[in-house]
């Protein structure tokens, strides 16, 4: 088997950490070969090697045999290298054949590119209209744009970084036919992904990487998703208990509140009415763009709603902002890790301060303390493990995983009454997901009721006592975990729940 | 074709070395400018950089302009880190002058120690709240604060002239558009006989280490830097906007307005139409200078203030027109945005695919 891609001894060192330490693996034409490895395991300095992002230290990278050094993303597409991102580069006010024309060096004209766009989708049954506005698209469909902005170069390797996590069951079906044809054309895929099921049934070969080295290749359907996790890691997971669930009394309800979209883009709220109680882990399930964002921001407090549509114990808190919500208890992070939940070039112990100066006493008549704000920054990173060489270290040089545990990690230990959490494990690899929905859970036994958006169903299966599904910007009721399969949740995402939930239907478990 | 690309990791010596980089570079283009004036510009750049230095009258001038140059940058630095632009600190400058003055001659002739902190807290007001006209019209309405605030300045303009050629003109003046020269309770005191340099220098001193403290340790100064490094966090955090526009140009107004009352009070001792010298604008390329930081701030403005001693010499010593110097000051602004921008970018030359 004479390999497409190979990459022998590539090492790749920042200060003060070894991203890549002699890495060697190969790929073969028509492989998709899955890249394994926690969050910090090196895996995107290696993909943005490859992709031309990042120059090595050492190490030689071919493709068919001859030297491949490329000195920049054009170049790799030269060499027919591309790569999907997990977050989109695209424009949401332009078409998306417009969006496609951006990301190439010498666009057709625009009928042409019109029609190479259809030609190319309908090939792989990625049905998408050039000239719809990418604004109106869902992330599912946007996905495509990106997909099919790199099938347009005619790649001999394709890089995909996490393309599932904002995916529906069936879109996730629709792309995995689409990849077993692109390598059934001789086309080498590389996949990341910490969905060990989907590596499973997907990826003809693992490679897995840990604190920078390969320690491990695989043929990932001769494994366990168990067993997988475990080479990843190193060690033997943990994974939260099932639990019983008793409802407590009511801590947070939120009244029939309608909301006008404030972007043209964005979703207008119609009618969402919950009610979360104490050791309640709620679960909200929906594909993006249904008015997660929306929600959100109106119980963080970003958007301030008229005073009795939001009660916290009684309390009406509609029309406070962050801050006093934060002072009677009321918690949440946010989806965007950098620029919303952290700001990048701030230290982590000036992010430490940002959610925390109330609840944990951090500054006194207006003045920081540094030595407690330092020592609440440090207890976070301990008990949460997060990876970094200090906690003077800026937000942005962290990796996303272990900024999640950090931002995540700052609102649990505040000892919140409610904690609302947004795509909690975004990105963020086994072990790290799984320390964080301990965490969230044991938050929940002790009494804090938690609301998790997320779109992972997998996720809320497991975390959540009860899940509302959020659709269009209406939010069904609840169901108890469980009553329901995969597949029907699925159904419900894509907007057929209407006849399955009312709007009255009794609660689950009532 | 040119392209720009953001560097993965600024060296960190290189952004230390922005500011003194982009002195050097205006020395070397100014000089070019001087030569093509017909001038030794060798000799140019020793009269502006290097003789104010020598003599002590000159070093004590350089204090009585980098005092207001300071106050009014050290203002502005919490603004524009947060992105609020106030670019009218030349109409607060004004207003500043003309309400402590006007208290000053309100109790002509009055002694008492405690009419120079009168006419102090009455310039800041006055700074003050001339920069909330284009803070409520911000909040209020949306209005773009660089225009609004700009604008201002020639309003403000305008007050001056009118006053002085009316309610507050000299009575025994024949006519001159100007007010009384202030009595000893209304002028400030002077630090060194013989000098002008007065107490202010040490009032701007003092307000730049608070502005310091204030900006490393405060939460005001900490909410200013986390709107600036991350808008929506800020909101996330509970900050709101809107106290930060109105508190950004409120305190930079009060800073200008002091620093136009110790002008008035100080160097000039009276009210004239000639009061403003484009402190107020300076000021931006001072902040800028000084990297937004106020130790920083403290340092830009000294050369900055050099640049005014020197260039002044060099007028009459060397027959270069005064535009040349504005321009020499413009330089400087140029260098440091663009040595700034390559400090994070890289230059790169790409091909165009045919």
């Amino acid at each position: 088997m004479s390999a497409l891609l190979s990459i022998r001894g590539l090492t790749k060192s920042y200060p003060g950490v070894l991203a890549n330490s002699d890495i060697h693996f190969e790929v073969a034409p028509g492989e998709i070969h899955a890249l394994l490895g926690e969050n910090g395991a090196g895996k995107s300095t290696l993909v943005k090697t490859i992709y031309g992002l990042v120059t090595p230290d050492k190490g030689e990278m071919y493709v068919d045999g001859t030297q491949y050094e490329p000195r920049g993303p054009q170049a790799a597409r030269a060499a027919g290298v591309s790569m999907v991102f997990q977050h989109f580069s695209l424009f949401e006010a332009l078409s998306v054949a417009e969006n496609v024309a951006l990301g190439m060096t010498d666009p057709p004209g625009r009928t042409e590119l019109g029609q190479r766009i259809r030609d190319v989708a309908n090939a792989y049954g990625l049905p998408l209209d050039p000239d719809r506005l990418v604004g109106d698209l869902s992330v599912g469909e946007r996905q495509r744009v990106e997909i099919v902005r790199c099938l347009l170069q005619s790649p001999r390797i394709l890089i995909m970084d996490e393309p599932t996590s904002v995916l529906t069951p069936q879109e996730v079906d629709t792309l995995f036919q689409t990849l077993r044809q692109l390598a059934s054309e001789g086309v080498a895929i590389l996949y990341i992904s910490h969905k060990l099921e989907e590596i499973r049934s997907l990826c003809d070969r693992a490679t897995i990487l840990r604190s920078g080295r390969v320690v491990a290749e695989c043929r990932p359907a001769e494994k366990t998703a168990r067993q997988l996790a475990e080479m990843m890691i190193g060690l033997e997971l943990t994974r939260p208990l099932p639990r019983l669930f008793s409802p407590g009394t009511p801590l947070l309800r939120l009244r029939d509140l309608t909301l006008p979209a404030e972007t043209p883009f964005g979703t207008t709220l119609k009618n969402v009415s919950m009610e979360l109680r104490t050791g309640e882990v709620l679960g909200i399930a929906g594909v993006a763009g249904n008015g997660q964002e929306e929600l959100m921001r109106v119980l963080s407090g970003e958007t301030r709603v008229d005073a009795d549509k939001l009660v916290l114990e009684s309390r009406q808190i509609g029309a406070m902002g962050p801050t006093e919500r934060r002072q009677y208890g009321l918690l949440s992070a946010p989806e965007e890790r950098l620029g919303h939940a952290a700001a990048g070039d701030m230290s982590l112990i000036e992010n430490a301060f940002l959610t925390g100066n109330r609840r944990q006493r951090l500054s006194y008549r207006g003045f920081i303390k540094p030595a407690t704000t330092t020592n609440f920054a440090r207890a976070v990173i301990r008990r949460f493990d997060v990876r970094t060489p200090s906690a003077e270290t800026k937000a942005r040089a962290l990796s996303g995983g272990n900024l999640q545990k950090f931002v995540i990690g700052r609102e649990i230990m505040q000892r919140p009454r409610v904690l609302v959490v947004n795509q909690p494990t975004w990105g963020v690899d086994a072990h790290a997901a799984a320390t964080i929905r301990t965490a969230l859970r044991d938050l929940a036994a002790e009494g804090t009721g938690v609301l998790v958006i997320s779109q992972d169903l997998d996720e809320l299966m497991e975390i959540s006592d009860t899940f509302s599904v959020l659709e269009g910007g209406r939010l069904s009721a609840p169901q108890r975990t469980g009553s329901l399969t995969i597949d029907e949740i699925g159904l419900m995402m894509g907007g057929s729940m209407k006849d399955q939930t009312g709007k009255d239907a009794p609660r689950a478990d009532a | 074709m040119l392209m720009l690309e953001p560097r993965t990791a600024p060296p960190a010596a290189l952004q230390a070395a922005v500011p003194v980089l982009a002195v050097v570079l205006t020395m070397i283009a100014g000089g070019i400018l001087f030569a093509a004036l017909g001038k030794n510009p060798v000799e140019a750049i020793r009269i502006i950089f290097v003789d104010p230095l020598l003599d002590p009258f000159s070093r004590s001038e350089l204090l009585v302009k980098a005092a207001p140059l300071t106050l009014i940058a050290v203002g502005l630095s919490f603004g524009f880190r947060a992105g609020v632009w106030n670019i009218g600190a030349e109409g607060q400058f004004i207003i500043g002058a003309l309400s402590g003055g006007a208290v000053g001659l309100a109790f002509w002739d009055v002694p008492g120690l405690w009419l120079l902190p009168l006419m102090a807290v009455a310039g800041m007001l006055g700074g003050f709240l001339w920069a909330m006209i284009p803070a409520i019209l911000k909040i209020r309405f949306g209005a773009n604060e660089i225009l609004v605030s700009l604008m201002l300045v020639y309003v403000a303009e305008l007050w001056l002239s009118a006053l002085v050629s009316g309610p507050l003109r000299n009575p025994a003046g024949f006519n001159f558009p100007e007010s009384r020269m202030f009595h000893d309770s209304a002028t400030l005191p002077i630090l060194l006989g013989g000098t002008r340099a007065h107490i202010g220098v040490l009032i701007a001193l003092g307000v730049a280490v608070a502005a310091y403290v204030t900006l490393h340790r405060h939460v005001f100064g900490y909410r200013v830097r986390l709107m600036g490094a991350a808008p929506r966090a800020a909101r996330f955090a509970g900050v709101s906007t809107n106290a930060m526009v109105a508190a950004c140009l409120g305190i930079s107004g009060a800073l200008a307005g002091l620093a136009g009352m110790f002008e008035a009070a100080g160097p000039v001792g009276q009210l004239v139409p000639s009061l403003p010298v484009g402190y107020g604008f300076t000021a931006i390329i001072v902040a800028f200078l000084g990297r937004l930081d106020p130790l920083g701030i403290v340092l830009a403005s000294l050369v900055m203030a050099l640049t005014y001693i020197g260039g002044e010499t060099a007028q009459f010593t060397l027959q270069i027109p005064a535009a040349a110097i504005s321009v020499f000051q413009g330089m400087l602004l140029f260098f440091l945005l663009a040595t700034e921008v390559l400090s994070r970018f890289r230059l790169r030359r790409v091909r165009r695919a045919a």
